[in-house]
């Protein structure tokens, strides 16, 4: 009886512990517990971690050299022949001798650092354009989104080779600048209608009651309240940005360096060309991309969810 | 001299190929210094336009308005944006209907009650939030110094116009103007808010401007009542002269329906028939007559005066009619 009496207290106390727990918590904390209780978010989250410390620490990780080319690779290296894997070679040779294995794990640093400047510079933009939209309003408004309407107009890769097309002379920053522009309308537009609604909103209605000047309620009361879905876009982006500038890339528009290792380099130019020689060649770079885009699309998926107010306690 | 003197204050809503829509129409109503002033109406009268219009917060694009809003002796009508903005939460604070949407949901509640003092008061972050403790404090708010701390959706609805209602009063303001303070609210909390704001506008000498629509509030708290109908005043008295005695047929239909207590068991209530929507320019007779009960020809025809300064009707109930 008394162990009875004794579970349900404990069970009581369990109970009260947790509700106290969910109340006293931020909804950015509260987020990112909830993120961490998500298993989509965690497979998300290790992937890209995965990919993140592959990049920092290529040089460790990496058997060679990527630019250098082996003897012992280049000796059997035909047009309808390229060494496969061997002792000190894990994934073989690629068309020019050069170990595949360190250009795979060199090209992550490569491609995460494209993926992650174009957005960054992408949202930095386009927060600064929707923000102006949507704090001023009016005319500026109009001008800002009309502007927008023409980027959207166009497919999004028709821009970004007719923006790499401008540029005299293609080097990896003309491809991050394409992708990156490419971008700035849907965040522009997106931040300018979440601002829009905050402007509309009691809190800025009570705010401007209480004499707030107007750069304060749009930095402190609009503009982190409209902020949540461009996160979330951004981490969407970041997967959209790599397929981008690997699609460029493959097109030809890339940074012209043979040396550089990147995957949508490797894939679009090695990698068709020999396809029916070695199929590796292109298989390793697409499941790279593959896996690095699956990454942030189901870590942006969960940060929608998780931020998603309707899903508080 | 009357601390807020409003005259013949007209807000005209109009977009371009519609017809324009007085939402107020030419209302004036004094409020003296530490005075309880009540707005009362059904939905869609006009009260929250008009605290807003005398606020400056209405939209810039879209309406006119019209008359004057003297604060003291300064026209507010008439006041640059910035100068406007000077005043606001400083001599005039406002408390809005909902609580929860009113507060800014990513900043704790200290910051919000201290951006205010910083704003008006020159404070420092230090000294703000020094002082917002104690603001929290005076309205009842308990463990003040975990709640600053705290966010917005983790008060209850309660302690959320609780601390509406200290950054409203953190400036001293001489006037406050609560627009349906206790409506999103349940009954007993009502109560409870309602209180505090009576102690606080009593011990600091504020004056109040009630907006409301529930005549309970009204009975309880303020000095004298203006009952607005269609964007006008259609009568004006003093709290215990309007319940015992009301004259106008539109005040006296919103009294009876209220439920009583000791009305006849399975009687059914007293309703107005119809909606606001149901009336006519108050250029062509009196706007309540279609709903009116004592509706008479005279009614149809032209403006009818605000007699006495207190009463717009030609047919009014007759004093002393009801117990």
């Amino acid at each position: 009886m008394a162990t009875l009496a004794e579970n349900k207290r404990r069970r009581i106390e369990e109970l009260i512990a947790r509700t106290s727990e969910a109340g006293g918590v931020s909804l950015f904390r509260d987020a990112g517990r909830r993120l961490l209780r998500n298993p989509t978010a965690i497979v998300g989250g290790v992937l890209i971690l995965l990919f993140l410390i592959i990049a920092i620490f290529a040089p460790l990780v990496a058997p060679h050299d990527p630019v250098q080319r082996f003897p012992e690779l280049t000796r059997d290296l035909t047009v309808d022949h390229i060494p496969g894997p061997t002792a000190g070679h894990p994934l073989g040779s690629d068309p020019l001798g050069r170990d595949f294995a360190s250009r795979m794990i060199y090209g992550a640093r490569q491609t995460l650092f494209v993926g992650v400047l174009a957005t960054l510079i992408g949202l930095l933009l386009g927060v600064l354009l929707g923000a102006i939209a949507g704090a001023l309003g009016g005319r500026v408004d109009a001008i800002i989104m009309r502007l927008t309407d023409v980027m959207l107009a166009l497919p999004s890769l028709l821009l970004a080779i007719t923006l790499v097309a401008l540029a005299s002379q293609s080097t990896q920053w003309t491809v991050i600048i394409a992708v990156a522009v490419v971008n700035v309308p849907i965040f522009a537009r997106l931040l300018r209608g979440s601002m829009l609604a905050q402007r509309e909103s009691d809190h800025v209605l009570a705010a401007r009651a209480l004499g707030v000047k107007r750069h304060d309620i749009v930095l402190r009361h609009m503009l982190p309240n409209s902020l949540t879905a461009v996160i979330v876009q951004a981490t969407l982006t970041f997967a959209v940005a790599i397929l981008d500038a690997a699609a460029l890339s493959f097109l030809g528009l890339g940074d012209p360096d043979i040396n550089r290792a990147e995957w949508g380099l490797m894939l679009g130019v090695d990698g068709v060309r020999y396809f029916e020689v070695r199929p590796e060649l292109a298989y390793f770079p697409a499941l790279a991309i593959i896996l690095v885009a699956l990454g942030f699309t189901l870590l942006g998926e969960s940060i929608r969810e998780a931020l998603d107010p309707k899903n508080r306690r | 001299m009357p601390l807020l003197d409003v005259r013949d204050l007209s807000v005209v809503f109009q977009r371009r190929g519609t017809r324009p829509v007085a939402a107020v129409d030419g209302v004036s109503f004094t409020v003296e210094p530490g005075q309880t002033v009540g707005l009362v109406g059904e939905s869609g009268c006009g009260k929250s336009v008009t605290s807003l219009a005398i606020m400056g917060l209405l939209p810039r694009r879209g309406n006119t308005v019209t008359g004057e809003v003297r604060f003291e002796d300064t026209d507010l009508l008439k006041l640059r944006p910035a100068e406007l903005r000077d005043r606001r939460g400083r001599d005039i604070g406002m408390i809005f209907q909902d609580p929860l949407s009113s507060l800014n949901p990513v900043i704790p509640l200290g910051l919000q009650v201290a951006e205010v003092l910083e704003r008006h008061q020159g404070r420092t972050r230090r000294e703000a939030l020094r002082e917002a403790r104690g603001l929290l404090d005076a309205v009842g708010i308990p463990d003040p110094s975990r709640r600053l701390k705290e966010f917005p959706h983790q008060l209850s609805g309660g302690m959320r116009q609780r601390a509406l209602i200290a950054i409203a009063l953190a400036c001293k303001p001489r006037l406050l103007i609560a627009d349906e303070p206790t409506t999103a609210l349940d009954v007993t909390i009502q109560a409870q808010i309602l209180t505090l704001l009576k102690e606080l506008v009593d011990n600091s000498g504020t004056a109040l401007v009630m907006i409301t629509h529930d005549l309970g509030v009204v009975a309880g708290l303020c000095d004298t009542v203006n009952v607005l109908y269609a964007g006008k005043v259609v009568e004006r008295a003093g709290r215990h002269h309007l319940f015992a005695a009301p004259r106008h047929p539109y005040t006296d239909g919103l009294l009876q329906s209220v439920p009583r207590l000791d009305a006849d068991r399975g009687g059914r209530l007293h309703q107005i028939r119809g909606s606001v929507s149901d009336n006519i320019p108050w250029s062509e007779g009196c706007a309540f007559a279609p709903r009116c009960d004592r509706v008479i020809d005279d009614c149809i025809g032209e403006t009818v005066p605000l007699l006495g300064g207190a009463l717009r009707c030609t047919n009014p109930v007759p004093k002393g009619v009801r117990v």
